[in-house]
């Protein structure tokens, strides 16, 4: 943790509230975001026991699986998830902007630029938790190898019709989350605790009823207090009065209300089958809606709380304004968006199980460089991200006492001036090490040449040569070179990333990494397990 | 009967055969094992001459430009006349000056103007630019366990068989954002380069040098049975063949009785006083300044196998060693306040590979409240533990096994992973309680 993070949670724990961390929006939050609120049931990886979801905030979709581990329900649950989410997808799918990409001509091998679609804005998921989005992982991986009935007719327990097509969308957000800096699928959790400090560990961080109560405690508690007792505060039944965000449920729900109410279920659903003429169908018809109904609240009693803390949550953020970067960010979102809208309706097979190696690699460094990258770009949006980085000798800013014309050596002299700083920070600067400033949201370059004199207040003088955006003449141009008296901030670190090299074509992959993956072969489903089958 | 050990034959021994499977093997792949200070740089050399003179032309993967640099004067001061290529980035500065020095190696930022030359040099991270038609016959991948996975990935296409170096115990590569992801697979694009290439190639043969040359006999033991249990080694000198010794007495202080502490025995242990502190601890930085101050001023001399008179210990044959860089800022701010300038002072990464007579370390637990798995890496220590050739002393804060105690490793288990040995938590108690015997307490005034 920085330096700068744990004052932030010092100042939280001794004033009661969170402190802020950011002083700008560091994530795009769409306008109309779907919120997701999933539960899932214990015991068995990716059961989904239902959900709150929708664009809504006053009329969310509430769906529920009344017997988890039946898989018929389970179907029926994805096939209603999916009548709310694919819809909500598809209308970002046909809003189209005309861009430009550079391609490699298959002919000639040469770099050309084609015009392509991309689409004008992309849709946003939100969950409450970073559990969430491994949900939501779990679940694409789920339904995106299955087949409908319409794909292949003999397969002997065929999904409704856009439930792969589903799986396919929520793994494509899910991998999509793991980029830094992406937006497409957000933890509300990950998101307020980006731009907040409270009193409570990291860890703690991730439980969003905790989370908000440090960040708007209620009148008159402080944060400490009320998060303590969202997480823990129980009512007389020895229920939570604050669910937990999910999707993992609280064992003394699942035993005193969840377990004996999926059991009446479960009896009423056994009386029906055995019914034996009409009238008495009819009454246990009814039986078994009094018990499906019972579990729908049940689940809507716990949802409903998180539901409406992911949108409190949302309120607080858009109190703050974008940073000023975040929509180039965004832009690769909707690039990303684009690309798998392209791949589906090209009849592309979903994501394979595993990535091959030449796919791992170029997923790695392209997060590695988006990892730098919204580091960067943070702390360039925002005063309070740059001032940790200055705490930590990482940048440094002040006033440009002195500047002095020079010229580089050779034939044809450019200009190098010297330019002289004022700091109360302490940059780690190494022999000759380079700075950057930004010069009309470009990178200026220079280096550090040494510390002049000794001033007596404390602070440094630090001399710098600057190296680039001074134009091709012998003389910089206007506005280009520091001027005495102007207010700088110079960062060790660079502003933009370089991209990195390109690897080889997945069937170039050479015999140190396996060869060549050979053909990819439409893969199958899961095979089923005796568990599949109750 | 017992056997006498002869390092020298042994470590013959292992070359040859080295030598022997990548001049003449058929495997396209030969992968070599070095503890600290086993002579890698020195076999790199060797086997790129052999096979610049058999004919073979030969690109030769590095991992930093300074390991590269230092490969060239180390090809040019063996053989002058061969014609070596220095392949680097378009950046200002990007060589060692003294490569200019050199008539016949050619330095380009382009490998079409360096075709021909019998050694071509490069880092990985230029070679992953390099297109080629045809592929080099001959690689050598120096520092091979610090490469990743991934870029071995983007420059394995151009050589056809390539000689793998490296030290296993020193830091594992790293990645700044999560890779579990691929955890398991064979080709997950974090882990080493080693570690993939034998996924991959089973078959391989893979050699060990069996000797240090660096560590003296009263260290190789320690590192070989914290870090290398299983493949152990030895030094090539024996106790007799080093000594350091100090003209001006002990003035009795802590600084100076650790200093007598590690001259004598090759390990010196300065305690502090147990406290919670932040990662740049002012006692603890002072107390290593200070330890660094009187073994200059104590006017040290080193006797090694190297020659027959003392040589001076002077600024230049001494190195500090931290886990962090604003401790390295630290130290080396604390040093300047003592007048003492030219003393290396930097961090576990960037000390790899590197040769002092004496190290102060910085202890990575020292003074933590928590111990992660970052400072418990078993290569951070072995880094630390193993760049002197007489002595090392580390500085401390008292409480550093009751911590590890206190946090046992939770690093998850995925499957299908190789499980390091010794994992870090191991190697920390294994060296904690060997420096035990060397302690010396200090509550500085």
């Amino acid at each position: 943790m920085s330096l700068i993070s744990t004052l932030a949670r010092l100042e939280a724990v001794s004033t009661g509230r969170a402190q802020p961390a950011a002083t700008v929006r560091h994530r795009r939050l769409s306008e109309r975001p779907l919120v997701f609120v999933p539960l899932t049931t214990a015991g068995e990886a990716g059961a989904p026991l239902g959900a709150l979801v929708g664009t809504d905030r006053d009329a969310p979709h509430l769906l529920v699986v009344p017997q988890p581990r039946d898989r018929d329900l389970r179907f029926t649950f994805l096939s209603e998830l999916a009548d709310v989410v694919l819809p909500y997808i598809d209308a970002y799918a046909v809003d189209v902007e005309a861009a430009e990409r550079n391609e490699t001509d298959p002919e000639t091998g040469k770099r050309v630029k084609v015009e392509v679609e991309l689409c004008a804005n992309a849709p946003q998921l939100i969950v409450p938790s970073r559990a969430g989005i491994d949900f939501v992982r779990l679940l694409g991986r789920s339904m995106r190898f299955r087949r409908t009935a319409e794909q292949d007719p003999e397969t002997p327990y065929p999904a409704p019709p856009r439930v792969p097509l589903l799986g396919r969308w929520l793994t494509h957000f899910a991998e999509r989350a793991r980029v830094p800096g992406s937006s497409l699928l957000l933890a509300m959790t990950d998101v307020l605790a980006r731009h907040w400090a409270t009193g409570q560990s990291t860890l703690e961080d991730q439980h969003l009823g905790a989370l908000l109560a440090w960040i708007d405690p209620p009148g008159g508690e402080t944060g400490a207090e009320a998060a303590l007792r969202a997480e823990l505060a129980r009512d007389r039944d020895g229920q939570l009065l604050c669910p937990p965000a999910g999707p993992a449920t609280d064992p003394a729900f699942d035993n005193k209300l969840l377990a004996p109410a999926i059991e009446r279920y479960d009896r009423a659903r056994t009386a029906l089958a055995a019914a034996e003429d009409g009238l008495q169908a009819d009454d246990r018809l009814g039986d078994l809606t009094t018990a499906e109904r019972e579990i729908r609240a049940l689940v809507a009693s716990r949802t409903r709380p998180t539901w409406d803390a992911v949108w409190r949550g949302l309120d607080r953020l858009r109190e703050l304004p974008e940073a000023s970067r975040v929509e180039e960010r965004w832009t690769r979102d909707r690039w990303s968006f684009t690309g798998h809208r392209d791949r589906v309706l090209a009849g592309e097979p979903p994501q394979p199980r595993r990535d091959d190696a030449v796919t791992a690699a170029n997923k790695l460094a392209a997060r590695e460089r988006e990892q730098a990258r919204l580091e960067a770009q943070e702390a360039l949006d925002d005063p309070l991200v740059m001032a940790g980085r200055r705490l930590s000798g990482e940048a440094f800013a002040g006033e440009v006492t002195e500047v002095v014309m020079a010229y580089s050596e050779g034939k044809r002299p450019s200009p190098r001036p010297l330019v002289t700083v004022r700091t109360d920070d302490r940059p780690h600067l190494g022999e000759r090490a380079k700075v950057f400033r930004s010069l009309g949201g470009k990178p200026q370059s220079a280096e550090f040449v040494g510390y002049e004199g000794d001033p007596e207040d404390g602070s440094a003088l630090i001399v710098l040569r600057v190296l680039d955006k001074m134009g091709r003449g012998k003389e910089p141009e206007e506005g280009s070179v520091p001027e005495k008296g102007d207010e700088l901030c110079f960062t060790l670190f660079e502003h933009e990333q370089r991209g990195g090299a390109k690897l080889p074509d997945p069937e170039q992959t050479p015999w140190t990494h396996g060869g060549p993956p050979g053909e990819q072969v439409p893969e199958a489903a899961d095979a089923l397990t005796e568990e599949d089958v109750l | 009967m017992t056997t006498v050990f002869d390092p020298g034959a042994a470590a013959t021994e292992a070359t040859d055969a080295i030598l022997r499977d990548t001049l003449h093997g058929t495997a396209r792949g030969v992968v070599v094992d070095s503890p600290p200070g086993a002579g890698k740089s020195t076999l790199v050399v060797r086997a790129a001459l052999e096979l610049a003179d058999a004919g073979r032309p030969l690109m030769v993967v590095a991992q930093t430009n300074a390991q590269v640099d230092d490969l060239v004067l180390r090809l040019a001061e063996k053989n002058p006349e061969l014609p070596v290529g220095r392949l680097h980035s378009s950046d200002a500065d990007p060589y060692d000056k003294a490569l200019d020095d050199l008539p016949n190696v050619r330095k380009s930022a382009k490998a079409g103007d360096l075709s021909g030359l019998a050694v071509v040099i490069s880092t990985a991270a230029k070679w992953a630019h390099v297109k080629v038609d045809e592929p080099w016959r001959h690689a050598i991948v120096d520092e091979a366990y610090q490469m990743r996975s991934d870029s071995l990935l983007a420059v394995a296409g151009l050589f056809e068989r390539a000689l793998f170096v490296g030290d296993p115990g020193q830091l594992d590569p790293f990645s700044i954002v999560g890779s579990e992801q691929w955890a398991g697979l064979s080709y997950d694009p974090s882990a080493s380069a080693v570690t993939t290439l034998l996924a991959h190639n089973p078959e391989l043969p893979q050699h060990r040098l069996p000797v240090s040359w660096r560590l003296p006999a009263s260290a190789a033991p320690l590192v070989s049975d914290a870090f290398y249990p299983y493949t152990p080694f030895r030094s090539g000198t024996g106790h007799g063949d080093r000594r350091l010794s100090f003209a001006v007495p002990s003035d009795g202080s802590g600084p100076d009785r650790v200093i007598d502490e590690a001259a004598e025995s090759g390990w010196g242990l300065l305690e502090l006083p147990a406290r919670h502190t932040p990662r740049t601890d002012p006692e603890a930085v002072r107390a290593v300044a200070t330890v660094v101050r009187r073994l200059l001023d104590r006017g040290g001399a080193a006797t090694s196998e190297r020659s027959p008179d003392a040589a001076p210990l002077t600024a230049d044959r001494i190195a500090v060693g931290t886990a962090h860089r604003d401790q390295a800022a630290s130290v080396r701010a604390a040093l300047t306040e003592l007048g003492v300038t030219d003393v290396t002072v930097d961090t576990a990464n960037r000390l790899q590979g590197r040769e002092y007579d004496v190290t102060v370390v910085l202890h990575p637990l020292s003074g933590r409240p928590d111990a992660t798995a970052f400072h418990l890496e078993t290569g951070r220590l072995c880094v630390l533990a193993s760049r002197h050739r007489h002595a090392c002393i580390v500085v401390c804060r008292a409480g550093v096994s009751d911590l590890l105690d206190d946090y046992p490793s939770t690093e998850p288990v995925q499957l299908g992973t190789l499980v390091k040995f010794p994992d870090g938590w191991e190697a920390n108690h294994a060296v904690l309680a060997r420096l035990a015997e060397h302690r010396v307490g200090w509550r500085p005034g």
